[in-house]
């Protein structure tokens, strides 16, 4: 086969594209496919098809431009609270909230007639305007894209618009035109830390590969996204699952790799249906395989479905699991660089690390340099999620402060019912189940791999989870030592035993079993899981454990010296709560009640006062109407 | 001698499976989700048979079917409910859904599967739908913004279509 003509292909899908005047693009990122944009997709490709046009970017003759309107999905357009989304082309029109029902209203007025349907724009809730375009929203123009610039415009399932904007073009400039060790420096120039958490220069870490004896290397993609409250990598997948695959030659080319794994979770079964067309449709143009771009290299590409371990996402435990072994981690070194898979020298980059490093090659590490900090180069994906009025997908330079994030762009705190609140931030988790809880005193501090680390957190693979004040600290710590605990894989007995200890006090301080020594020992506990562990996953567990007793100590003493919950989440700490509707005033609670903590008159309603109560029990059993719940 | 026939064609089943793959032992994983595919969990006698077709011990194949959370040991409902607990979901109560779910279902604390085998419960960590938090995933279908009453309503729908 002759090595593929990108310029070709390029120059064929643009000339056939930039003569469609309308475009309809509608979100296929996992939120809107929840919320049912692919039944809309589907009757946007009927209908638009039923009114007698041509619905893909194949012209065969001059006047079939006009007679096309493209309907395709994309990738996660990020706004993922507004879902389903629908993007319109050419005004860049941005429809939000998009029910089955307004299709046919979309079609009629907007695609065919050019008018914009008011109620279907993005409402700020913060200012009561609509807004028009995507640029112009408070959520979107707050943000930098360079790894999400292609998810949410182009066909994710269409190589041909993936390389009409410019992909693989930097594929083929690495194998065509630069040595392995020119790419490793420029990488290395770029800045580009591993956007897997960790932070480690890429560059570097191939270099370490590339030095290795030539003869059988690996690459492989980690896109075990483990961290609970994270979906960028995703995202990525989904969305623009060539330029992931084009990060992979490159890096491949970088260290003399001629084989490489993408290694992806099984929960996201999109994902992996995603990433393994485009393997396919790279394949079928020649750009992966044999003689790669002519070159006389290979490099082949395969999927690997995860079958659901957190600790497989720790480098060597993934490779165990590549090679059909149970996924537990063995010490470092030797570094998998030098003997990872098969025993063979090995990389393993995240999804986002590798999606980047197409456009640093392409651009070059100085334009890339430009953004971010001094320590922290480019951009970062953060999935914001919790009580927060915007959820979705952002990218930001590194260096935009958490205020930036969460009020800014995420449009600030909600109460439990999500309705906006302007003093309910309580807390951020930022970094998963190895990162820390920030406070409000936080928001301003940077975000580049550095400063959080000061700060007992971590930048990690970019999973932010907003808190308001109802949310129980202990109850978080709890949370994210239940998910450790259960994914602790049982090797080192500091993290395995550990764990199981800490997760313990914990259950007991939230049940109102907590005793003061508890809090030196949990903290002692923790440091000694951190110590005494192999792997990442051990090393980190503590954290949520530590940066609470740090930041909210205070509510800890709450719980074991009061006896009480300040955000009355656990059930064991609060008093018994009379159910208005079925209480009918007969005084029978305030008479068995011991400390007199019950007030009321006869036939009227009776309350329990929190203070005085001491949570016997005594009302819940003698209520013979069911009313006393606790 | 039924049961024997039926046995019989499973294997059929797994070895095509095992040819796909070339008998590889590092293909373990994707092997053991094509079995889980085909069953709906891991059977006992199916994991020895892999073993002695790989040539590796069997406590090799039960050891990598113990250590990952997709594979199952046990039948599972016909209807797979899976709730999301991470961190999205929890912050935004995804518990109270469980609860409800498997008070609906009747489920004892240490069972996840209903008697009459229609549904299985099961917790998962991340989805990667947090925009939607909290989710609930019945038979690959993604529910999003639940609450205990929607989860209810969703199951009581399934429960009726299963009636007919």
């Amino acid at each position: 086969m002759s090595a593929v003509n990108l310029q070709q292909i390029k120059d064929d899908f643009l000339s056939r594209y930039n003569k469609i005047n309308k475009k309809i693009i509608v979100c296929g990122g996992t939120g809107c496919v929840s919320s049912g944009s692919l039944k809309i997709y589907d009757s946007f490709k009927e209908k638009i098809k039923a009114l007698g046009y041509n619905i893909e970017v194949v012209l065969d003759k001059e006047e079939s431009a006009d007679k096309t309107i493209v309907v395709k999905r994309s990738g996660c357009q990020g706004f993922c609270q507004q879902g389903p989304l629908v993007t319109i082309l050419p005004d860049n029109l941005i429809y939000c909230k998009v029910k089955l029902e307004d299709v046919d209203e979309i079609i009629d007025k907007t695609v065919l007639k050019n008018e914009t349907i008011e109620r279907l724009l993005y409402l700020n809730p913060k200012d009561g305007k609509r807004y028009h375009n995507k640029e112009d929203i408070p959520y979107y123009s707050k943000q930098k894209f360079i790894t999400l610039a292609l998810c949410g415009s182009i066909d994710s399932g269409s190589i041909e618009e993936y390389i009409a904007n410019d992909g693989y073009f930097a594929a083929e400039k690495a194998y065509k035109t630069m040595t392995d060790k020119e790419i490793c420096d420029e990488v290395l120039a770029s800045g580009l830390r591993g956007r897997g958490g960790a932070g480690f220069p890429t560059g570097r870490k191939w270099d370490f590969a590339r030095i290795e004896p030539e003869g059988k290397k690996y690459i492989i993609c980690n896109g075990d996204e483990g961290d609970p409250g994270a979906f960028m990598d995703c995202s990525v997948m989904e969305g623009n699952p060539h330029s992931v695959i084009e990060g992979m030659m490159i890096a491949a080319k970088a260290f003399g790799a001629d084989e490489g794994y993408v290694y992806v979770r099984t929960e996201y079964p999109r994902a992996v249906e995603r990433m393994g067309k485009a393997i396919r449709d790279a394949e079928a143009l020649g750009i992966l395989g044999d003689n790669v771009f002519g070159t006389g290299y290979n490099f082949k590409l395969q999927i690997m479905e995860g079958a659901g371990a957190f600790v497989c996402g720790e480098e060597t435990a993934l490779i165990h699991s590549v090679e059909g072994e149970r996924g537990m981690p063995i010490p470092k070194p030797p570094f998998p660089a030098h003997e990872g898979l098969f025993k063979k020298p090995t990389c393993i980059n995240n999804v986002e690390t590798l999606s980047i490093v197409p456009n640093i090659i392409r651009n070059g590490a100085a334009e890339y340099r430009k953004i971010g900090t001094e320590t922290s180069a480019g951009t970062k994906t953060f999935s914001i999620t919790g009580n927060i009025v915007n959820t979705g997908l952002v990218e930001v330079p590194m260096g935009a402060t958490l205020r930036d994030l969460i009020f800014e762009i995420g449009g600030g705190v909600t109460d439990n019912a999500g309705n906006p609140t302007d003093d309910m931030f309580k807390s951020v988790q930022i970094g998963g189940p190895s990162g820390g809880c920030l406070t409000p005193e936080h928001l301003d501090i940077p975000i580049d791999y550095d400063s959080l680390k000061a700060v007992g957190a971590i930048v990690g693979s970019g999973g932010l989870v907003v808190m308001n004040k109802n949310t129980c600290m202990i109850q978080i710590a709890k949370f994210f030592m239940t998910f450790t605990q259960s994914e602790s894989c049982g090797k080192c007995t500091m993290c395995r035993e550990g764990t199981k200890q800490m997760l313990q006090m914990l259950t007991d301080i939230t049940e109102g079993k907590g005793t003061p020594e508890m809090l030196d020992l949990l903290e002692k506990t923790a440091k000694a899981v951190s110590k005494g562990s192999l792997c990442a996953l051990g090393k980190t567990a503590p954290n949520p454990v530590l940066s609470t007793l740090r930041f909210f100590r205070d509510e800890y003493e709450a719980h074991i010296i009061d006896k009480k919950c300040p955000t009355k989440q656990c059930k064991a700490l609060c008093a018994p709560v009379i159910d208005k509707e079925k209480c009918k005033g007969c005084g029978l609670c305030a008479k068995q009640c011991p400390v007199g903590a019950i007030s009321g008159n006869v036939k009227d309603k009776y309350v329990i006062d929190d203070e005085k109560c001491i949570k016997c029990g005594a009302c819940v059993s003698t209520c013979k109407f069911g009313a006393i719940e606790g | 001698m039924a049961e024997l026939t039926s046995t019989a064609q499973n294997y059929e089943k797994v070895c095509a499976i095992l040819d796909k793959y070339g008998c590889d032992s590092n293909k373990l994983i994707p092997i053991l989700q094509k079995i889980q595919e085909e069953y709906n969990y891991l059977p006992e006698d199916v994991m020895t048979f892999v073993a002695t077709k790989l040539c590796i011990p069997p406590s090799k194949v039960f050891g990598v079917a113990t250590f990952f959370a997709h594979f199952a040991l046990e039948a599972k409902g016909k209807h797979i409910i899976k709730i999301c607990n991470g961190t999205a979901c929890h912050v935004k109560k995804s518990i109270p859904i469980r609860e409800a779910v498997r008070k609906k279902l009747n489920l004892a604390e240490d069972k996840n599967t209903t008697d009459d085998m229609l549904f299985t419960i099961e917790t998962v960590f991340c989805v990667g739908a947090c925009g939607l938090a909290p989710v609930m995933i019945i038979d690959d279908e993604v529910h999003g913004k639940m609450t205990p009453e929607k989860a209810i309503e969703i199951i009581d729908k399934i429960i009726e279509e299963e009636k007919k």
